[in-house]
This record gives structure tokens, sequence and C-alpha cells, in this order.
């Protein structure tokens, strides 16, 4: 029944899709195109290729057998305040990288507030540098994300087979043989693959918690590669590297990422006759304060830095903010014009390869398409005045992977179930997207744009290549104040940038919600 | 007059061949075992499912190949009849006009519809708002402005109570009456057949047999449509 | 949308102006030009006196500034280019895209400067900074042997990192791997430039950083503040000179090389101490500013010449790389 039941066109689908691989390959082209020949790889990239898997590899485990318990315990408990705590574990994943490795210092630094219990208390102190301080920034950004990817499997259970297990009187062990264990299986494999893509192409973690030259990754090798040695041989080799590494796991992995579906877990949990012992209460209790005092603690510590910082901020950083929102706008609307139509194009697609191409945004080297676009704009004009689109097209980038996962599910049920009511009343092109697909997309859309918005306004990448003095960025002129010996402002900057980032997706995603029914 | 020849449908296994005239104005109920393909006769009249051999014809147009939106009916789905975001009136806009920009006199058409099937007093709501009759009624009033030839229904009253669903035949009936549009649906109840049915469509393995005249098939059915009926 | 086309023309407006009076184009790095920097008040002390627009563009640090300069090539809009130091100018020179200049003044350097393409405008010792309450170690070998934390630069990605490098090479040439193996187990972490391991420094994360002796002059002057102070080492202090330099692409040649004797004058030189917190190359009339005399003078100044870093530099790289990665 599915012959022209789908009426989106995909013309423009395929447009964006074309124009984003276009984007990625005109860039490296161009730095290629200036490389000098007989680049080849150091021993040190070789080092940087495996340094960064295994970092990878590890961030990826970690933050999901943590998610596990902390995904459990949010399914089987119900409590007041629990929808908030929910919404507000998922807070680290649109922290700007350079707020958040601030929090996380506050906590776990050397003259941290881990530290000081530990000494109070006669233990050893922990330091955050190196590979496990890597690991733990990266499970702080990436915990929040596979918690609710599995609390959303947790919830696609029907109630029936939980009503089912109370009548026959499961064990929790039981309960977790035949209900629990088969969904991990099904999740838990997407779930690493993505967290694993994203820490691949990690950048700003690596510089600040690496602890020297051993936590180089291939993103930082490509930095080096450009800024410092000037061989662009080199860093179109790494780049390429970086992109067949993460592009084939992420094309490996994609038929085993779950979708990201909305307000995971934030619906009404069901109810479960399991799990009432005292045992479990208490181990799900404790599980669940580890993990709000693991992700919240550093929130709370960029709260408290910045409020005094607040006072002594200079008028300039009101301007970077506004310039920022500004770079989050563009960003957004570009997003939406590049993944509304691809949405459509894959979600009318029988399979599900296309999607592919969005992920090449999150493996490609930011710093490789900044550069390349630097190459190609600079005989035409000053690349400084296009510092702002150019910003917001490769925030855009990388967000597009995410947005692409979250809408084509939806978009995909919209179709299935109004396209042939939509093709007997012969709706297509402009009044379809009008009056069927944006009002029924429009949470997805606001979610999208709010995680776009978010990352974007915190991102210190390609700005700094094409920055001029008038044209700084909240991340920028808080590394600014940073360079300018004022701690204090930069505190209140990273504050205010934490308030930006979470308020921007409040409100798309609020905006999406609005009026939205069934 | 729709026309149906040498029509054939295969889906994997599944076929299904139909050659038959329908005339403009009656009221065809079609009946089966399930999974007899009714549905997807319906479907391939609209143009969902395509043929595998075999032409259609309103009058002297061929339309084997016309997109689902130009052919001369209009067709009432098991479910998501009706946009779930949009209000009673848009809803029924649409089938005016896709893109909702309607002249004065057609908002009147689209409100004297909503009257006429005895929502007058709800047309600003959401179909969630609605009962499962009204939702019904609401889309009744699209396939009234739709105005076209030919009505299919593929059980749309299907979850509706007997009494509701006895309520909604009979608007169906008068609005078909009305209009003098030729009624297909799809059913599974005798009673329903006897109601409203001039004729009937019986299809079973592999064939959809050309219509007959429904109470003198009902009265003396077949050894295959009595199997079915029990 | 509306701001987009707004924006533009903004940006068209501002070109237009601009068309009147000649554009002076200066590439720097990325804190001189911050509002905290001397990039503002040299501005306009210059503006005043040549009737022209200067632009500071800010670019990442010394080492970012070059990259972008050579990724412009001689198509760059820059004039002049602000903020490379001894260390790169062999390899600014390759480029090709330097020109000389005429520049000469009396400099208060303790080396002799005979380069007659860059001149020098300010300038410091490299040296780790460390709270008062702490007895610094006297050399790297005690700094070494002790168990203090430092924070230091990746000299492939920062200016004083690179420094660093130079510092342990010309003091220990093949000795060098041994000095860094024994510094691997006190080095907390390598940042990318110097603001980080500064910020990392004040937030306690460490007990020493690499910075400059004239650091503690920030916090005495603009904090009033004396807790900060830099360590002397007994193997003399490496040096960096920071110089300016003009374009042989220039359209404005002889603006860009009033530029260069500006820097030099008076009125840049007194300004640079408190903004840019290093030593003045020239002597400002008015002397040093109060509060740099409580800044302590390392007896021994280190630099390797700039033809011979390029070389040296890939040598103490792979030493540094090899010591650090185990």
């Amino acid at each position: 029944m599915a012959r022209r039941a789908l009426s989106v066109s995909v013309k423009s689908g395929i447009g964006a899709a074309a124009l984003v691989v276009a984007l990625i390959v005109a860039a490296l082209l161009a730095v290629v195109s200036r490389a000098e020949v007989g680049a080849g790889f150091l021993s040190s990239d070789w080092a940087a290729i495996r340094f960064t898997v295994w970092q990878a590899v590890l961030s990826a485990l970690f933050s999901v057998v943590l998610a596990v318990p902390v995904a459990r315990a949010f399914a089987r408990r119900r409590f007041r305040g629990r929808a908030i705590l929910v919404t507000l574990l998922g807070a680290p994943f649109i922290l700007p990288v350079i707020v958040a490795v601030l929090g996380l210092l506050t906590v776990f630094g050397r003259s941290g507030w881990l530290n000081v219990v530990f000494e109070a208390v006669g233990l050893p102190p922990v330091s955050i540098y190196g590979l496990h301080g890597v690991v733990l920034a990266h499970v702080f950004f990436n915990l929040p994300l596979a918690t609710r990817l599995l609390l959303q499997g947790w919830q696609t259970l029907p109630a029936e087979r939980f009503r089912l297990a109370a009548q026959l009187r499961l064990t929790p062990w039981a309960m977790f043989r035949t209900l629990e264990w088969p969904l991990l299986r099904q999740v838990v494999p997407g779930v690493t693959a993505l967290i694993f893509v994203i820490c691949l192409t990690s950048f700003a973690v690596a510089l600040t918690l690496g602890g020297g030259p051993k936590a180089t990754t291939v993103e930082l090798a490509i930095y080096q590669a450009f800024r410092f040695d000037f061989d662009l041989g080199r860093a179109a080799l790494l780049s390429v590297t970086q992109l067949v590494l993460a592009g084939a796991a992420a094309v490996l992995a994609l038929s085993i990422i779950p979708s990201i579906s909305m307000g995971g877990g934030q619906d009404r949990p069901l109810r479960r006759w399991d799990a009432l012992g005292g045992a479990q209460r208490v181990q799900d209790t404790v599980v669940i304060t580890l993990a709000a005092a693991f992700l919240l603690l550093p929130l709370c510590a960029v709260v408290l830095r910045g409020m005094a910082g607040l006072a002594v901020m200079p008028p300039q950083v009101w301007a970077a903010a506004g310039l920022s929102l500004y770079v989050a706008i563009i960003s957004v609307l570009v997003l939406l014009a590049l993944a509304l139509p691809m949405a459509g194009w894959i979600a009318s697609g029988r399979t599900g390869g296309t999607e592919a191409i969005g992920l090449l945004g999150l493996s490609a080297s930011p710093l490789m398409i900044g550069t390349g676009w630097f190459i190609l704009i600079n005989p035409l004009m000053n690349p400084a005045d296009l510092a702002l689109p150019v910003t917001a097209l490769v925030n855009a980038l990388m967000a597009l992977p995410f947005c692409l996962r979250i809408m084509v599910p939806r978009l995909r049920d919209t179709l299935q179930d109004f396209g042939r009511l939509s093709v007997t009343l012969r709706l297509k092109g402009w009044p379809l997207w009008r009056w069927v697909i944006l009002p029924r997309l429009a949470p997805q859309i606001g979610f999208a744009a709010g995680l776009t918005g978010a990352l974007s306004v915190g991102d210190l990448g390609v700005i700094t290549l094409f920055a001029d003095q008038e044209r700084a960025t909240l991340p920028l002129q808080m590394y600014r104040l940073m360079g300018a010996y004022q701690m204090e402002a930069a505190a209140g900057a990273a504050l205010l940038l934490l308030v930006m980032a979470l308020g921007i997706f409040w409100v798309c995603d609020r905006g999406g919600r609005w009026h939205a029914e069934a | 007059m729709l026309r149906l020849e040498g029509l054939e449908i295969t889906q994997g296994d599944f076929r299904l061949a139909a050659d038959m005239t329908l005339k403009h104005g009656r009221k065809y109920a079609v009946i089966g075992p399930s999974g007899a393909g009714k549905s997807t006769l319906l479907g391939a009249l609209c143009g969902f499912v395509p043929l595998a051999a075999g032409r259609l014809f309103c009058g002297e147009t061929e339309i084997t190949n016309a997109d689902p939106g130009a052919r001369p009916m209009t067709m009432l789905f098991q479910d998501n009849n009706l946009f779930p975001h949009l209000t009673v009136l848009q809803n029924v806009g649409l089938g005016i006009k896709p893109d909702l920009r309607l002249t004065s006199e057609e908002k009147a058409r689209v409100e004297a519809a909503l009257v006429r099937v005895g929502l007058g007093d709800q047309m600003t709501k959401k179909p969630n708002a609605l009962s499962g009759g009204q939702q019904s009624r609401a889309a009744l009033a699209r396939v009234l402005v739709q105005a076209r030839p030919w009505v299919l229904l593929d059980e749309p009253f299907a979850a509706l109570g007997p009494a509701l669903r006895n309520e909604m035949l009979q608007l169906v009936q008068q609005l078909v009456a009305e209009t003098g549009a030729g009624l297909i649906m799809v059913t599974h109840a005798p009673e329903d057949v006897r109601r409203i049915a001039d004729e009937v469509i019986f299809v079973g393995s592999g064939r959809a047999e050309a219509p007959q005249p429904a109470a003198a098939l009902m009265q003396n059915p077949p050894p295959e449509l009595k199997a079915y009926l029990g | 949308m509306k701001y987009l086309a707004l924006a533009a023309t903004t940006t068209l407006a501002a070109t237009a102006a601009a068309a009147d009076t000649p554009e002076l184009v200066v590439y720097t790095y990325d804190s001189f030009v911050s509002d905290w920097g001397p990039g503002p008040q040299i501005e306009k002390a210059f503006e005043e006196t040549c009737a022209c627009d200067l632009k500071f563009v800010g670019n990442g640090d010394g080492a970012a500034l070059l990259a972008r300069l050579k990724l412009e090539g001689t198509r760059s809009d820059a004039d002049l280019v602000l903020g490379l130091d001894t260390s790169l100018i062999a390899a600014a020179k390759e480029t090709d895209l330097f020109t000389e200049t005429a520049v000469t003044a009396d400099y208060a350097l303790p080396i002799d400067w005979t380069d007659n393409t860059f001149a020098p405008y300010d300038w410091g010792y490299f040296a780790f900074v460390h709270n008062t309450d702490l007895t610094p170690p006297a050399n790297f070998k005690a700094l070494g042997k002790s168990d203090l934390k430092i924070v230091i630069q990746d000299p492939r990605s920062s200016t004083p990192g690179l420094g660093l490098l130079m510092w342990v090479k010309d003091a220990y040439g093949a000795e060098a791997t041994a000095i860094w193996e024994g510094l691997a187990d006190n080095v907390v972490t390598v940042t990318k430039g110097w603001s980080e391991a500064y910020g990392l420094f004040l937030e306690g994360e460490a007990d020493m950083v690499l910075s400059y002796t004239t650091s503690p002059a920030y916090h005495i002057i603009a904090e009033e503040d004396e807790s900060k102070a830099a360590a002397i080492f007994d193997e003399g202090h490496y040096m960096q000179i920071e110089v300016v330099g003009r374009l042989a692409g220039s359209d404005q040649p002889e603006l860009a090389e009033k530029f260069m004797h500006f820097m030099v004058s008076d009125a840049a030189q007194s300004i640079l101490p408190t903004t840019n917190w290093m030593y003045p190359a020239v002597m400002p009339s008015g002397g040093l500013p109060q509060g740099f005399e409580a800044l302590v003078k390392p007896e021994n100044a280190r630099l390797i010449d700039a033809d011979k870093v390029p070389a040296l530099r890939d040598e103490a790289l792979a030493e540094w790389l090899g010591a650090l990665s185990q």
C-alpha cells in the first residue's frame, strides 16, 4: 500500500544532502590544493589515532554502563520532581565545553570540592588530568544522552508485560532476564556506537584535561597541523582519517543507533509492581542521588562561581552575548533549511542509508571545514566578513545528524498515518509542509532547534579562525577575558553562557510543544 | 460509470482480479472474508495500490495512471481521516483547496457542510475534542464539500457502537442521495448490506465478482458467500 | 531575515566610510586586541596622528598569526603583523612576505637588536609564577626532583610553550631530554595557550605556571595583590621579544612604516607595560610604572639566534614529545 502514499518532494532533500556533501568536500579539496607534496603521517599521528579510538571506546562504554542503572532506577521509581530531575540531568549534553570544563575542575580539580572532602577525611588527592580525565568529561557530557535513550527504550515496554510479570510474581532477577535484558541487548549497541562517534571528534576536552601530548586526539593533531606546523597536507590527511574513522563507525552503527525521541522519560512512568522491596528502593535512591550529584554539582559550581563575576563583567560581554545569540539563530535557520528537506527525503525512502550523509557533518573536522572555506573565500572577499555565517553553517552541520535522528521517525509516522489522506486531498509542496508536516513535527523541530541553538552558542571552533576585533562571540570573549587575567569576569561570562545555552534550548523546546497535540 | 477492465493486483503471493462496470449513483457493498482483498480493491480504485494489469475508466476517461488526488473519487479510511492538529473547519476546508486559501463563498460552503452534518457549533474545535461520532461527521462533511462522483468507504465506522454506526450509515445514505454520488463501501455486516446496498460485490478466492442485486443475493447466496455469512 | 539585511547594510556602510580615510590593517594576537589589552589605546593614540583608520585583527596567538598569514599569502589584507616573537622570526622571513624597515631606536633590551625586518616593541623573561607562600626551586633540576605541580603550554600551539622548549634546550643542550623526563611527573597538564594555563594556576590547579617575570606586575598594579611572584632559576631565563613587521604586499607602505616608528615611540611604549604586562622595548620618558620595581630580574638572559631556532625546534620538540608521552 506504499505506492504514491508518500508525497514529499525528494528533490529538495537530495539538494540539501548534496549541499552538505559539497560543503565538506569543497573544503577538503581546498585544503588539499594548498598542500605541499611529501606530506605523510608522523609517528605521533599514529599515537593520536590510537589514543582517539581508545578514549572513545572507554568513554562510550563507561557512559552506557553507568547509564543502565540510572535509567533503570528512573524507569521504576515515581517521585515528586522526577520529570524536572530528568530534564535537568539532560543539561550537560548541551553545555558549552569551555563552561563544563570550568565546572568539572571546580568539583574534581586539584583544589576542587572532591579533593577538599578527601583531604578532610584523610584520603589521598585524585587528579583529573590524563586519560581518565578525558573519559570523565566525556561521561559527564554523554551520560545524560545515554540515560535518555535507554529510558526511552524502557518506556516502550508495554504496561501489560509488567502486569503479567506481577501476576507471575517474577523475582527482580527473573524480571531482568525476561523483560529488561532483551531490551538492553536491543538498545545498548546503538547507544554505545553513537557516543563512540561523538567522542571520536573530541577536541577541547582532550586539550584541557588530557594532561600532555600523550592525550592528543586526531582533531587536536589537525589543529596543530593547521595552526602551528602549517602542514596543510598532513592536516588534510588527518581530516580524511577522521572522516573515514568516524564515518565508517557511524555508517556501521547507523542501523543500530536508536532514534532520539521527544520527552524521553518525562512521560508518566508505568506503574510497576516489582522492585517494591527495601533493597531495590535503597539501591535506586542511591543511584539517582549519585547521578544527580555527578551531573548537577559541576553545574552548581559554574553558577556559584559566576554569581560574583556577573557584577564585574564588562559591557563587551553583553555585546558578545548578543552576537552569539545571532549566530545561534542563524545556525538554527540553516539547520532547519538543511534538515527538513533531508528528513523528508529520508523518511520517504525505504532504506535508511541516506541518513549517513547527515553523519558526515559530525565526523568532519570543523577546523578543516573552516580552513577550507577560508582558503576558498579569501581570494573573493575578506573572510572576517563571513565569520558569522560560516560559523553558523559549521555549527548547523555538527548538529545535523542529531536533528535528523530526532525528526525522521516522526516524519515517517506522519507520512504513514496521513500520507494517503494528504494524497486524496492533493496536498503537496508547500501546503503539505504548511498544513501537515510542520504542525505534526512542531515538537521535534523545537527540540532540534533548541539542541542546535544551544550547541551553537557555546561553540569555540571556527570562529577563532575568522574573527576579528569586532566579531567576538561569547565563548571567544570569555576566552579573551581569561587571556587578560580577568578570571572572575570570565566566570561570570561562563554563567551567562550556561544560562544562554539552557535558555535557548528551553525556549525552542517549549515553543515546539506549544499547542502541539496528539 | 466506473469500468474495471481486466484489473489484476499482485502483492507477493496475493492475487486479486476484477472485471466489472459500476453504475454512477448506485450503492455497492463489498463483502468477503478477511484478507480476501476488499481494502486492496478500494485502494486500487483510488490509486494507492499498483495494478499488475488492466485498465480503469471513469466514463470515457482512462484513469489507470491518474494521481489519487486527481481521480473522481474520495475515500474514507479505517482511521486517520482527520488531521488532529487542524480544526474541524480547516480539515473540511482542505477538501476544497489544499492551500486553504478559501474565498468567502468557499468558506460558506464549508460551514454549510458542517451545519448539514450537525457540527455547526463545533467548527473551531480540534478532532480530539470531539466524540467518535462527531469525528466521523466531520470527515463526512469533507466528503460533502469534495463533491466527487464516487465515495469509497473502507469501514470508517468500524470503531463505533452499533447505534452510532447506523446513524452514520444513514447520514452517508442521505448525503450520496443529495449529491447523486455513487457509493462503494466495504463492510462485514450483512444487515448493512440489506439496509443500504443496491448491489453487492463479493470478494473471495482471488476474484472480485461482478456486482449482483443485493436483496436477491442475500436471500439466496451462492455456496462461497454462504460459507462466509455462516 | 531583516536582521541579516540590516547587518549587511551596516557592513557596507562601514566599508564606504572607510574608503575616504586610508585603512591600516594590523594582524595581531587575540589578547592584544581585547578590551583589556593595549589594542584600543594604541589605536586611539595612533589615529590621533595619522588621519587614518587603524584596524587590529586578532588571531589566536603568535603561532596562529603566522599560520593565517601563510594561508592568505600575498592576497592578505594585512599591512603589518604585530606579535611574532624571536622564535618565529625565521619562519616568518621564510615566507618572503615581509619587507625591510628603517626603524631604529635606543632599545632597552638585554641584547643588541640587529634585525632590519622586524622592530621589537616589548619583551619579557619567561619564568614560573607561583604564590609567595611557596619556596620555589632554584632551577629545572630542583623542580624535577620536587613534587611541585606545574602547568605549561604546548610548544606546538603557543609561543610561551615554544619559549620553554628553547629555554631548556639552550640551558641543557644534549641533557634536555633528561630534564624533561625529570619534569614529566610535575606537569599537571599541557594547555593550548597561555590563557588556559594561567587560568588553571589561578584556580589552584597547579603550584606554578609558565608565564613571565612581569606577570606579578598585573596582580600588584591592577589588583593590589602581592601574593604572586616569579621564580628565579639559576640557569638564566629565556627571553621573549615581541616584534612588529610590515608586509611587502601592503597598499599603504608609508603609513605602515609610520606605524612601526610609532610602536617604538614614547606614546606607544608608555601604554604597553600596564596593558600587555611586558617590559617596554624602549624606556618611556616617565620610566617604568610603579609596581615594576618590585619584580625580580634575572641576571642571565638567554636567547637563541632566530635563524638557529627552526632546526633546534624540531629536535627539541621530538625530545619533549618523547619525554612527556611516556
